[in-house]
């Protein structure tokens, strides 16, 4: 492993990992097993973890430089000679500076492009709101033919690699910065659009992606000791979203709640709620950012802030049923 | 080959050229919309291209050895479908249904609606990364095919070109040709009056391309452009192939309005009695 995992999985120091460093093993190990894996990146492989790649396969190593554009574009050329590339940058940059070019070049043409970004979410900290991707899930999700993953730990994250490397078509993989629990059972395995249900609820069931996946079964626990019944699911692809996960727990919760460290608009949020409106009608509450940006600080403030916590998600839940 | 064999090569790449054009004003005209002057200005280019340069095979469009030819200029959909139809890789008379309900001609190329097609194109300025990423692959497989590009020049403009041309010189690519069609206009006038391009020449050469520039109507010179490319080592080529909107046709040669139009009935009349 990169940066040392804890090897401790008691509470208080459950095993942590960036998604992006899982991501760089990952990249590797498909490299070694896989000749045709190509990898691109915009002038930040150190920060995408993708710069492992590049020491250990030079020749299959394309940086870009500063140039988003240009980066997509080289990409979707290799796939047309048979190779498989990754092309990875910041989540902001990736999927907004180069919007156009994933559209009209990968998307139309349903190429064989695996765009797995970076630092998304507010999450990014410091660094503060420009480079801070709250509309990327929206951004890709609009997309035909698009694929769009977003893994709640660093197993999971090495499991999406390896299955969208066997998936043909475009994808679009939403990793983070900051170091996350593990939060998905030993046995677990990723299938392309099946959500894992840890549980469904019988007063809610709270649909999260990414980080909120942790912080939504701590507020199920919490739940838990005040007598409510509350469920967790993991959709972890947003597109094509499991369907018939939403609406299983539909039927059986009051309520149903959205976390995601995404706008409210556009993403986990809005596709469960297009899709109940139109086949089960159900009370939804979305967590997320509120059609805003982020802004500087520490990460942990930053969730404080934005209400992206597991006391907040409580304290809605509590709210929503009147108890 | 010979000089008399490479007179009588140029003379029947003369004739194929005034056959495309042909087939371009005839499509456009069937279609009742498109970009006339752009895909006449290219056709003397794209004939040497696809009828002397590049290894192809119309019977089999996927051939992992063919040159590559990319349109980043992509409402210029005509002269590639005028060339495709010609070469043989579907039939002629699909291109009466141009920019029709349920046609593969759709108004800007697609790669999976019709063969021959590389990338589907029609935004300007995203044709070049492409044509490197191709490249690279190639280089990477160590074969031996090469990868044509052909902008516009008011494409140029899009800041995306000089990020792919910085790629392309970077990673050495001698196995890419980009072609200019240097025809001067653009949809709102004259390329100097809505954002000055020049030095075109210098401005490639600064990015570390080898730089032809040359006259993109002398079949002959165009030719001898592209052979030259393909000996150039450690670097891509550029031809910039000055040209004319709507070459070929004394009433559209050089009006900007005739790049988004289609000619008239009446109009074909008359530019066919120019052509043929």
């Amino acid at each position: 492993m990169g940066e040392r995992a804890e090897k401790t999985q008691s509470k208080d120091t459950v095993k942590k990992m960036a998604t992006r460093d899982a991501y760089g093993e990952a990249l590797v190990e498909l490299g070694r097993a896989r000749e045709d894996i190509v990898v691109l990146d915009a002038d930040l492989s150190g920060s995408t973890k993708t710069k492992k790649f590049g020491k250990e396969f030079p020749n299959r190593f394309f940086n870009l430089g500063v140039s988003e554009q240009d980066l997509i574009g080289t990409a979707s050329g290799l796939s047309l000679t048979g190779k498989l590339p990754f092309a990875s940058t910041f989540a902001v940059f990736e999927t907004g500076r180069a919007w156009e070019q994933i559209r009209q070049t990968v998307c139309y043409s349903n190429l064989n492009v695996k765009l797995v970004a970076t630092h998304s979410g507010i999450t990014v900290g410091e660094d503060g709101a420009s480079h801070q991707a709250v509309e990327d899930v929206a951004l890709m999700r609009v997309l035909p033919n698009m694929t769009v993953i977003v893994p709640a730990d660093g197993n999971e994250t090495k499991q999406v690699i390896y299955a969208v490397a066997k998936h043909n078509g475009p994808v679009y993989v939403r990793l983070g910065r900051s170091k996350v629990p593990q939060v998905m059972p030993e046995d677990y395995s990723f299938k392309i659009g099946k959500a894992h249900t840890f549980h469904l609820g019988k007063d809610a069931t709270i649909i999260a992606m990414g980080i909120m996946v942790a912080s939504a079964l701590e507020a199920s626990e919490t739940l838990k000791g005040n007598g409510l019944d509350v469920g967790v699911i993991n959709m972890s692809t947003v597109k094509p979203l499991d369907a018939d996960s939403v609406l299983r727990a539909a039927e059986k919760s009051s309520l149903i709640v959205t976390a995601e460290e995404h706008s409210i608009i556009g993403g986990l949020g809005s596709a469960v709620s297009e899709f109940l409106s139109e086949h089960h009608p159900a009370r939804i509450v979305r967590i997320g950012i509120k059609d805003d940006f982020g802004c500087s600080g520490p990460s942990p403030e930053l969730l404080r802030l934005y209400g992206l916590t597991s006391e907040n998600i409580v304290k809605i839940i509590k709210e929503s049923l009147n108890k | 080959m010979k000089n008399s064999d490479v007179k009588a090569d140029i003379e029947s790449l003369r004739k194929k050229a005034k056959t495309l054009r042909v087939e371009i004003l005839k499509m456009l005209t069937e279609a009742g919309s498109g970009h006339t002057g752009g895909s006449l200005s290219a056709a003397d280019i794209v004939t040497a291209l696809f009828f002397h340069k590049m290894r192809h095979d119309p019977s089999n469009p996927k051939w992992p050895e063919r040159d590559r030819f990319v349109l980043s200029k992509g409402h210029a959909a005509p002269v590639l479908y005028g060339t495709l139809a010609l070469a043989g890789y579907f039939d002629k008379k699909l291109l009466g249904t141009l920019r029709k309900i349920g046609s593969p001609l759709q108004g800007h190329p697609c790669s999976w609606k019709l063969p021959g097609i590389e990338i589907s194109t029609g935004s300007l300025g995203q044709g070049l990364s492409v044509a490197n990423g191709m490249a690279l692959g190639l280089k990477l497989d160590h074969l031996p095919s090469r990868v044509y590009c052909l902008l516009g020049d008011g494409e140029i403009q899009e800041g995306q070109v000089w990020e792919a041309a910085m790629t392309a010189s970077h990673y050495k690519l001698d196995n890419l040709c980009a072609i200019i069609d240097n025809n001067g206009l653009q949809i709102d006038g004259h390329c100097c009056d809505v954002m000055y391009i020049e030095p075109i020449v210098k401005k490639w050469e600064a990015f570390g391309w080898h730089v032809l520039d040359i006259n993109g109507h002398d079949m002959g010179a165009v030719v001898r452009a592209l052979d030259e490319a393909e000996s150039v080592k450690n670097m891509p080529t550029m031809i910039v192939a000055r040209t004319i909107k709507g070459k070929g046709v004394s009433f559209f040669e050089g009006k900007a309005e005739y790049h988004g139009i289609a000619p008239t009935s009446e109009e074909l009349e008359n530019a066919l009695k120019e052509l043929v």
